[in-house]
């Protein structure tokens, strides 16, 4: 795959911008134990956005790896997990805001620390969905890339703080024009007493055509029909 | 000598033990300063008071109420399922679960509960994600999504689709299993069964009675439900 971008978010660090269809977006956890939080939106339409039971539903899986789809609440694919070495990744357990972190970790403010403070990525997502003319009203269940959360037989979750390891990988299709909003603060149910967030790097390639034996879109016939919802879609668009 | 039973490590807890954690309310029904039966497929919004109590009742079993909550004084902090996942480290609904908003604010708190879980993985259904699970042709089939979007118009107050979140089933049961799986299974509710919570703050509740007839979550024979209200 061509490289077409590439860049370094640290730690705690915030980025937003549109990934067009056709393009793969890869994250690599660099230093091991990074989480990476994501918000998706049609970029064209973002009141379509990203949602976490119709992903989890429509694939009847709690876990999402390589062979998922992540689905739009409109019936519609915004983006296909082609490949993954992390294995796990969570969408249930939200994100860090200013009081987990306060509770969890202390304070550390700008005036101590300079730019060293502690972040949350609740705030981190507001900034920049307001950069898109968003806010909370926009902010929904989002996913967490490289944090592994199993739930027992009763429900009770606990998160695996060994799932990824330095180098881990994950790449992300996109089958729609997105929006993507990225955070990399730490998993809200990690159990570390400290404040230590994991900088990440995004890569975006330009993506090979989907094949009729995709890996994704192939996986079950609810992908399949998804992704002839995302076909129409642009077939009336473009 | 036989063999020992071995007990293997990945059982679904049974109805049964689910039901040992139901808990009754003292609240006489009798006493409700509101009531209304919802009936099967339509929608019902209203406002309930902080310190007010809330119950919904399954009148004829495994009907599952999609429901959401709104700050009835700040509307755009609402009902977040992963911040009441993430405050609980648990998936399931039940007894002392406090009800999150996704500004961080306990909305109500489930006080009690005779059915025993509760699911907020599952989502609602939408005419659009039928298609996706069904069949294309199901597109035209009555979803919650569109009950939510009726309900949210009707409350007013310039709120619509994009305030439409990931919302709760009472009486619905999606079991995850630790290796990962997750599946719309039997309801474990009955005739008679019902959830209660007490409002801790001003809250505007939105219910969705389902009208999904394409999978279990209700016994594919929508009922109706009824809430009431006491101060």
């Amino acid at each position: 795959m061509k490289l077409l971008y590439e860049k370094s978010l640290a730690a705690a660090g915030m980025w937003s911008q549109t990934i067009s269809r056709g393009k793969v977006l890869r994250l690599t956890d660099l230093e091991g134990g990074a989480n990476v939080s994501a918000l998706l939106y049609n970029a064209a339409e973002p009141i379509e956005r990203y949602n976490m039971p119709d992903t989890l539903k429509g694939q009847h899986t709690f876990q999402l790896t390589a062979g998922h789809c992540l689905h739009s609440d409109m019936g519609r694919i915004l983006c296909s997990i082609i490949r993954d070495t992390a294995g796990w990744h969570d969408t249930v357990c939200g994100c860090t805001d200013a009081k987990l972190v306060a509770e969890k970790y202390g304070s550390l403010s700008y005036q101590e620390a300079r730019n060293d403070f502690y972040r949350n990525a609740r705030d981190n997502f507001l900034i920049e969905l307001a950069k898109h003319g968003l806010g909370p009203r926009d902010i929904v269940p989002n996913l967490n890339f490289f944090s592994k959360v199993v739930a027992d037989n009763e429900g009770l979750l606990t998160f695996d703080s060994r799932s990824s390891s330095p180098g881990s990988e994950v790449d992300l299709r996109f089958e729609m024009d997105t929006l993507v909003v990225l955070t990399n603060c730490q998993h809200p149910l990690d159990p570390g007493k400290t404040y230590a967030p994991k900088s990440v790097r995004l890569s975006v390639f330009a993506a090979e055509p989907v094949s009729s034996e995709d890996l994704c879109i192939r996986s079950c016939p609810e992908n399949g029909r998804a992704y002839q919802n995302t076909l129409d879609y642009y077939a009336l668009r473009d | 000598m036989d063999e020992p039973i071995k007990t293997p490590s990945t059982i679904t807890p049974c109805a049964t033990e689910i039901m040992n954690r139901a808990t009754e309310s003292t609240l006489d029904p009798a006493d409700a300063t509101y009531r209304k039966i919802i009936l099967a497929g339509d929608h019902w919004v209203h406002r309930v008071n902080a310190g007010q109590y809330f119950r919904i009742l399954d009148l004829e079993g495994n009907q599952a109420a999609d429901t959401l909550f709104y700050d009835a004084n700040d509307p755009e902090d609402r009902y977040a399922a992963d911040v009441t996942i993430r405050n609980q480290g648990a998936l399931y609904l039940t007894t002392g679960t406090v009800l999150m908003s996704s500004g961080g604010n306990a909305l109500l708190t489930i006080v009690a509960d005779t059915c025993g879980r509760h699911d907020t993985l599952g989502g609602a259904c939408s005419r659009e994600s039928n298609t996706m699970r069904y069949a294309i042709e199901k597109e035209s089939m009555h979803a919650c999504r569109d009950s939510f979007i009726c309900g949210i118009h009707e409350w007013g107050h310039g709120l619509g689709k994009r305030d439409i979140t990931c919302n709760i089933n009472f009486f619905m049961n999606v079991p995850v299993t630790p290796e990962g799986k997750l599946t719309f299974a039997d309801g474990i509710s009955a005739p008679g069964r019902y959830v209660e919570m007490r409002a801790e703050r001003d809250v505007i509740a939105l219910i969705s009675n389902c009208p999904q007839l394409n999978n279990p979550c209700n016994a594919y024979n929508p009922t109706p439900v009824e809430v009431f209200i006491w101060d």
